[in-house]
């Protein structure tokens, strides 16, 4: 770290904004955070101009903290901009990391979003159907707007990234531990996942795992009174935690609701789907294909379960454009 | 004369069974399409769906996994585990994009090259009536230039 | 950094004839960590493994692929070439460019690119291949032999008299089987009772085999020289310490039931053995047809047992035995009555099939041995039906091999007692053993009328006068060229040869396949007929397919002398390609844990993590597919390998 204060940029792409405010959620240890660093850029909580983003020099940013997927020009030019004036790049949260939830639009390009969105919703009222435009010319000047790209890149799909923080937001350990490790230059090898555990959210969940492990159906949250005690997957939730990475304190399932897979694959992982859907449906209570077949019916869409937050890291990456993809 | 699409068809398959009944195809001297590539493994119950996957991402056109009759699995039950996979896989792959007819499940026995020979001719024509899945070129993405974009 | 050798063989013509196998060679020569190539005309001869060994030694390879066969054919021959080149055996690896290639297309140019399509394969995984170490577990010392047929007999005095500890489990109440029942046997007119029963007593007298019959074998699992086996003795209700075999209490007995034995024809007792010269001689209470057991009365055979044998409390038993190899010799059974019905069996009462003929014309049988219609006069002319049911596409396809043998004895022994006309309506006649076209040559001589023309149909709606009352068999004359109607007072149907009924449910008992007939897998049709899938079972017998008394015993032999080889060799190699826990990966979700059908995986609960247990293991990879952490690793079908191979192939 340069002398001084750590140089802190933090950044929001396609987000929802909970990662920035999961940063405040370290509550008081954000005075230390204040202590240590200069934030330098902080769309959520501070004003500020591209222009100024574009004349700091090269590397003056010690570690940037960039959050929220690339679906847009202008998330692609900021990534490209902070990633010149960043030393360090953190894809922060699952959308930096994986895509996130906004990844699922992978299954879709522009043109059919553009339909649904201003088009054929319910609550879409428009007649001529227009469509946003890039450029407007206006008395006043020239109004533009980014380019909605037809797929949603990770962070490192589009430059080069040192560290992942995962999750959907981080949870205030999580990030400390990263920050932390940012702070006192105690960092694993670039390329490596900080604040998360090597191991599955099974390893930190208190939930009482049987000796043999059974689906016998599945189910919904909301279709069963979930037993208190014990394991989610074997109850019949599609609990993605053997799956996910832990780190997260197993906090969805501590609270009976099955995990999503926010903190994403496991280090191994091949395609967190695959891995998710070997998991699920081997130890289903099914010895023809009748009932094999009847059981999984009830799994109503396995690959938004499985892929929740990874869609463009996954091996497939996205449905081809204009097929009848996801119906 | 037109170049006729010649589908590329995975075959992931078991040893004691699919394997033993293509060998025995072959010694019969059965003659079926060369679009098939065999990948073998010991049970069907090793097939990770990630395997299917990756062939598909490869240039695949179609992926046959294949193994014992359900309880005649050399090692008891492995083709169990392969059949509660396989539905969920099969509706996962459409939700991607990918049709029904390019992924097949069949239990094939040592003794059956017949079935053999005729899944394999099966599934060529219809991968063939498909087209070309075409995958990497048909998914591929590159991040657009933003060096036009401007500082607001 | 490997360095690949990679030896592309001609097999002859085999592949040569429709691969450029040459092409493939250079093909491999350009590829990544390939330091070798080359096309060999017979990679399996002594000098072709003399030449892996040599390439080995002189180019310091470290993966040694061969495009080539089947790896079920040569895997073995070529890891041991390796090995003696000081290579481990398992950095090796076969693309079968024969039977999947060379011998099914016929496109030159495009088997050709599948097979540099395969070879190509073959090398990326062998790039990732790994060094394994083969581990032996002891045998245990003794055999489990199914069946007390003829089969199972002469497995288990072959092993017995080798020293072997032998036990063998019958589902009836005698030994015997099949052969029992039997009157004569061809072609030499044996007795066959006489020839059998001294091998029966010497089974039931032999120190080293512990017989349990009237029992079941319920259970097995283990793996090769490690079974365990719960063998379910039946209750009797007769103590086998007690009771001297005198057989008053069958003489007693009120309750007469209808005879298996005798195939319905003739009655046994409630308390019954089998036939008279039973082994053991000791009898069993049927207890569906008891009168106890019925209403609680009765009780004479207890009356008039003076040793008091007689025990009403006898509960089935289980016994578990751990064996270090197991002969299948179930034996056979006939073809569903019901589909005899056109022949006219059901329907006439002097509609018989051949076993039940055996009966008939058996001394001890319902008839003391005459031959004879139900209502008790001699019939006239007897026909003999061949290929009832076998041959035919509406029933069993295969043809039962001993039928032609047997009704040509059936003729020659119904001329002997009576003064029949006995017509034999055939389609070939197949007497290929020895002495069996010697025999058929002198039924030529005997004035049996042999007609070449499968009987369509029996039927007793007369015709002519001559036909009246009588059973008339209609059948083409193919050698004349007529459909001919033949009357007959008493007809045979040869019906086809089957597996068991429940041959399905005892195949995945033992771990065992079906063929399409559904008569057990063979390891091998022509080089292993007595093998099967599953290391440490073998088959004896009709139950792998139908056979005669000759090729039933050379059969047992081979199954027994392959047992005992595999027994005495004391130990046995466990699978190396198996499944291993990195402890670091695993996050103890135990998904794994009940996926192992072999429940090697168990699940260390100090330290939370799942353990393979490297003994039980089989290498099916089923946990590696299922661990959702990827912690757990396929020996020889690592992800790595496997997904090495799919983009060799399709990328």
């Amino acid at each position: 770290m340069a002398e001084g204060k750590l140089q802190l940029a933090m950044y929001w792409a396609a987000s929802c904004g909970g990662c920035d405010v999961a940063v405040l959620d370290v509550n008081e240890k954000i005075l230390d955070i204040a202590a240590a660093a200069d934030i330098r850029l902080w769309p959520i909580a501070m004003d500020f101009k591209y222009r100024d983003v574009e004349g700091w020099s090269d590397g003056e940013i010690d570690v940037c903290l960039f959050n929220g997927a690339v679906r847009n020009s202008e998330q692609a030019y900021l990534a490209r901009l902070l990633r010149r004036k960043s030393k360090v790049m953190v894809a922060f949260g699952a959308c930096a990391s994986f895509g996130g939830i906004p990844g699922l639009a992978n299954l879709h390009d522009r043109e059919s979003i553009f339909q649904a969105v201003y088009g054929y919703t319910a609550s879409t009222h428009n007649p001529e159907g227009t469509r946003p435009q890039t450029r407007l010319e206006v008395p006043e000047g020239t109004l533009t707007l980014p380019d909605f790209f037809d797929h949603v890149f990770a962070l490192h799909q589009v430059v080069p990234v040192e560290y992942f923080v995962p999750g959907c937001p981080p949870t205030p350990k999580t990030i400390m531990t990263a920050i932390e490790a940012i702070v006192t230059g105690n960092l694993p090898p670039p390329g490596s996942v900080v604040g998360a555990s090597t191991q599955s959210v099974c390893e930190e969940c208190q939930r009482e795992k049987s000796e043999k492990p059974v689906v016998a159906e599945y189910h919904r949250p909301q279709e069963i009174l979930v037993d208190l005690k014990r394991c989610l997957l074997e109850q019949g939730l599609t609990c993605m935690g053997s799956s996910t990475r832990g780190g997260c304190g197993a906090l969805c399932p501590a609270v009976h609701m099955p995990c999503r897979g926010c903190y994403g694959p496991m280090p191994r992982s091949l395609d967190m789907g695959a891995d998710a859907l070997a998991a699920m449906t081997t130890i289903l209570d099914a010895s023809d294909e009748e009932t094999a077949r009847q059981k999984t019916d009830r799994l109503a869409d396995p690959l938004g379960t499985f892929y929740r937050f990874t869609l463009p890291v996954s091996m497939l990456r996205r449905a081809p454009k204009g097929s009848a993809a996801h119906s | 004369m037109a170049d006729r699409f010649e589908p590329r068809i995975a075959v992931l398959c078991c040893n004691w069974c699919t394997y033993a009944g293509a060998d025995l195809a072959g010694t019969s001297r059965m003659k079926y399409a060369p679009n098939v590539r065999l990948v073998r493994v010991m049970c069907s119950g090793r097939v990770d769906p990630a395997f299917v996957l990756r062939a598909f991402q490869d240039g695949a056109d179609g992926v046959l996994i294949a193994g014992c009759h359900p309880g005649d699995c050399h090692y008891i039950n492995g083709n169990h585990k392969t059949m509660r996979r396989f539905p969920v896989l099969k509706r996962m792959l459409r939700q991607w994009g990918i049709e029904e007819g390019r992924i097949r499940l069949e239990w094939i026995s040592a003794s059956e090259g017949d079935v053999f020979v005729k899944v394999v001719n099966e599934m060529t024509e219809t991968v063939r009536a498909l087209g070309p899945l075409d995958w990497r070129a048909r998914t591929a993405q590159e991040v657009p230039d933003t060096t036009h974009h401007t500082a607001g | 950094m490997a360095r690949i050798g990679v030896f592309v063989c001609h097999c002859g013509t085999n592949i040569a004839g429709v691969v450029d196998v040459a092409r493939v060679a250079e093909a491999a020569r350009g590829w990544p960590d390939v330091v070798f190539a080359t096309d060999y005309k017979f990679m399996c001869s002594d000098p072709g493994q003399a030449l892996v060994k040599d390439t080995i030694v002189r180019e310091n390879l470290d993966r040694v692929v061969v495009a080539a066969c089947s790896p079920r054919m040569h895997e073995p021959t070529f890891r041991k070439a390796c090995a003696m080149a000081g290579l481990n055996p398992f950095l090796f690896e076969m693309a079968n460019i024969r039977e999947h290639c060379s011998w099914v297309h016929e496109d030159q140019e495009e088997a050709t690119r599948k097979a540099i399509d395969l070879t190509r394969a073959a090398v990326a995984k062998a790039r990732l291949l790994e060094p394994l170490q083969s581990r032996t577990v002891p045998v245990t010392q003794k055999v489990l032999v199914v069946g007390g047929g003829v089969a199972g007999i002469q497995a288990a005095l072959d092993m017995a008299n080798a020293g072997l500890k032998v036990v063998m489990v019958e589902r009836r109440q005698s030994i015997g089987g099949r052969m029992a029942q039997l009157d004569k046997t061809f072609p030499t007119l044996d007795c066959s009772a006489c020839i059998l029963t001294p091998k029966m007593v010497q089974v039931a007298q032999h120190p080293n085999i512990t017989l349990h019959t009237y029992s079941e074998v319920e259970q097995v699992t283990g793996y090769v020289g490690n079974f365990t086996v719960s063998i379910r003795r039946k209750a009797r209700f007769v103590r086998e310490d007690v009771c001297t075999a005198c057989g008053v209490c069958i003489e007693k007995c009120p309750k007469k039931v209808d005879s298996e034995f005798e195939e319905g024809l003739g009655k046994r007792k409630a308390i019954y053995r089998d036939f008279p010269q039973a082994v053991p001689g000791r009898p069993v209470i049927d207890r569906d047809h008891c009168t106890y057991f019925q209403n609680g009365k009765c009780r004479i055979c207890e009356k008039f047992c003076e040793p008091g044998a007689i025990f009403w409390d006898d509960q089935d038993q289980v016994v578990e035995e751990k064996v270090g190899a197991i002969v299948v010799a179930t034996g056979y059974d006939l073809l569903e009555t019901d589909r005899l019905r056109p022949w006219g069996y059901g329907r006439y009462p002097d509609v018989v099939t051949g076993i039940e003929f055996e009966r008939i014309n058996n001394a001890t049988g319902p008839t003391a041995g005459r031959i004879v219609c139900k209502d008790g006069r001699e019939p006239r002319a007897v026909a003999i039906l061949h290929c009832i049911g076998s041959r035919d596409r509406n029933h069993r396809h295969y043809c039962s091999r001993v039928c032609c043998m047997y009704a040509l004895k059936f003729a020659h022994l119904i001329r002997e007692k009576t003064k029949a006309t006995v017509y034999n309506f055939y389609i070939d006649m197949r007497a290929f053993g020895k002495g069996y076209e010697e025999f058929y040559d002198r039924l030529l001589h005997e004035g049996v009328k042999f007609i070449r023309g499968k009987a369509a149909c029996v039927t007793d709606e007369a015709m002519t006068p001559e036909e009246q009352g009588r059973l008339v068999v209609v059948a083409e004359a193919t050698t004349l060229g007529e459909v001919i109607r033949v009357p007959v007072d008493m007809v045979i149907l040869a019906s086809a040869i089957t597996p068991q009924r429940d041959a399905p449910e005892v195949a995945r008992r033992f771990g065992m396949g079906l063929s399409p007939d559904q008569f057990f897998l063979e390891k091998h049709p022509k080089l292993e007929p007595f093998g099967t899938a599953t290391d440490g079972v073998f088959l004896a017998g009709a139950c792998q397919g139908p056979k005669d008394i000759p090729d039933t015993v050379a059969h047992a032999a081979a199954a027994a002398s392959t047992a005992m080889s595999l027994v005495f060799r004391g130990i046995v190699e466990v699978e190396a390609q198996t499944a291993e826990v990195d402890a670091d990966a695993c996050s103890g979700c135990r998904i794994c844990q009940d996926v192992c059908p072999y429940g090697a995986i168990s699940f260390l609960a100090d330290r939370k993590v799942a353990e393979v247990n490297g003994g039980l293991c089989k290498g099916c990879g089923t946990c590696v597919a299922t661990c959702p952490s990827g912690a757990i690793r396929g020996k020889g079908f690592t992800d790595a390998q496997v997904l090495s191979q799919i983009d060799a192939l399709f990328a």
